[in-house]
């Protein structure tokens, strides 16, 4: 359990939120000529790292808005937060 | 050579004060080469490489484990046994380790405490209850034993459960799979790495691979921390770090590793003779032989590796145990702690070959592997040793993904997810 600082409301429990995974899996542009591999590819395969990893996260009982996170999942430790289209910070 | 456990040797060592037990496994160094290497010592590891050495006679072969043996999962899961799933493909796969249960501690001569008291899933809504009596259906096409019980009938089987109607989640009914029920999970990691070991096997602990070295297309070996170890053959079994060791060999792999959590209470007189689960409100009890309740919740939504999980998760299932069970109310909680569980996307197992030659994966076991793990073990041997999966374990291919074959047991199976 942590505290997570959406952009939109401020600090608020962990529990209020919705964990929605890796966070910069681009949908196929054009789906109709992707492999049966690219597919799968997209939609199952997970980085699913042990250290700093990019993710998506709802407010859910709250602003109901999406936003990134950078966070490392060995220890939790939340490293930086930023909205949907904003470009993510180096690591 | 091992000794045979039996009443003699119990009290041939009491008489000396039970100091001159001999070593269950040894402590060895690696060798600089293995015909195999599972990484993992776990309960699914090591009957791996007991039934390697068993069965396909390899017994130059060694196991690695980062920790102590049996610490990982194996010493963290809720010790339940059951084989009721709704698919054939699971049902085949459970049921046949349900069977190698039934005579472990006769075969490993090492008392698994293998306990058949019965396993029983309650339905708290209508879905639950059309759910389970399609599941009960299922598995009595299947061979595998399974019986619908009225509330009623789930009230006298387990007296202590609050069927009210008034509750929130009220008993509508449930499933009772006498087969199933309880085992001691480290006898069972014990018990695999005594036999492992006494056929020739090298358990070496505190051993962390570092890296997997590939020419190609082929595995060469692996680093690890106590050097380089030569093997054509990598079995990996290292449940909720499996991406981890995926991505040294430039493996994805299509899991999430999230904190399940489990908790005891203080021991008390028996009070509950069966499993009962309730998958609707996430909540598992069973009595464990020293008397504390064990209690069972569900993960966290987001990947981690803390093996801790967050507190609403607990306090959302004692919620729902203190509901059902308001004999429970004043019982205090000794112990809660969580592990890493690799969840696959159609929550079934991997135990596949993979795209690299010489390297096996065996994961994704998500919330559920400690029941299966003397099936697992002995069908990832099969898959490891002919270079082909069993028969048993063919449906549980990473290419299932690719094909879109999966084993849909989400929810479906009345399992924790």
């Amino acid at each position: 359990m942590f505290l997570i600082n959406c952009p939109y409301c401020g600090e608020r429990d962990q529990q209020e939120f919705k964990a929605g995974g890796e966070a910069h899996i681009e949908r196929p542009k054009q789906p109709t000529e992707l492999s049966d591999d690219e597919w799968a590819e997209y939609l199952f395969m997970r980085k699913n790292i042990k250290g700093v990893q990019f993710e998506r996260w709802n407010h859910a009982h709250g602003c109901r808005k999406w936003f990134n996170m950078v966070r490392d999942t060995s220890n939790d430790e939340i490293k930086a937060i930023y909205k949907m289209g904003e470009k993510p910070p180096a690591q | 050579m091992r000794n045979k456990y039996s009443v003699f040797s119990l009290i041939k060592n009491a008489l000396s004060y039970h100091e001159n037990w001999q070593r269950a496994w040894k402590d060895p160094n690696p060798k600089k080469e293995y015909d195999a290497v599972i990484v993992g010592g776990g309960g699914h590891g090591l009957a791996t490489a007991y039934y390697l050495a068993k069965k396909y006679k390899m017994n130059n072969i060694a196991v690695v484990e980062k920790g102590w043996i049996g610490g990982g999962n194996t010493g963290r899961n809720t010790t339940i046994i059951r084989s009721n799933y709704l698919w054939d493909a699971s049902a085949g796969l459970y049921d046949h380790a349900l069977k190698i249960w039934e005579g472990l501690s006769q075969e490993l001569n090492y008392n698994v405490m293998f306990s058949q008291r019965g396993v029983m899933n309650l339905a708290h809504n209508l879905q639950d209850v059309r759910d389970l009596k399609r599941r009960t259906h299922a598995n009595r096409l299947n061979g595998i034993d399974a019986v619908y019980l009225s509330t009623e009938e789930v009230k006298k089987f387990c007296p202590i459960i609050n069927t009210s109607p008034d509750i929130r989640y009220p008993v509508l009914g449930g499933t009772l799979q006498r087969r199933a029920g309880t085992a001691r999970h480290d006898a069972v990691a014990w018990g695999y790495a005594r036999g492992a070991d006494a056929m020739g096997v090298d358990i070496i602990q505190n051993c962390e691979v570092k890296g997997i070295k590939r020419n190609g297309d082929s595995v060469e070996g692996i680093e690890t921390t106590k050097g380089f170890i030569k093997t054509k053959k990598v079995g990996v079994v290292a449940a909720g770090h499996s991406s981890v060791i995926a991505n040294m060999a430039g493996l994805r792999l299509p899991l999430e590793s999230k904190p399940l959590q489990a908790l005891v209470s203080e021991p008390v007189k028996p009070i509950i003779d069966t499993v009962v689960m309730s998958n609707a409100v996430h909540a598992y009890v069973s009595q464990s032989d020293k008397g504390e309740l064990v209690i069972g919740a569900g993960t966290d939504d987001y990947v981690s590796y803390t093996q801790k999980g967050s507190h609403q998760i607990v306090e959302g299932t004692l919620n729902a145990i203190l509901e059902l069970y308001p004999i429970f109310s004043r019982m205090r909680m000794l112990r809660q702690w969580g592990g890493i569980v690799d969840i696959c996307p159609d929550a079934s197992p991997i135990l596949s070959k993979t795209s690299i030659k010489g390297l096996y994966f065996n994961c994704g076991w998500g919330t559920g592997g400690f029941k299966a793990t003397p099936g697992s073990g002995d069908l990832f041997a099969h898959t490891i040793a002919n270079d082909e999966p069993h028969k048993l374990n063919a449906a549980f291919n990473l290419n299932r993904f690719v094909s879109g074959d999966l084993v849909d047991e989400h929810g479906a199976a009345a399992v924790a997810h």
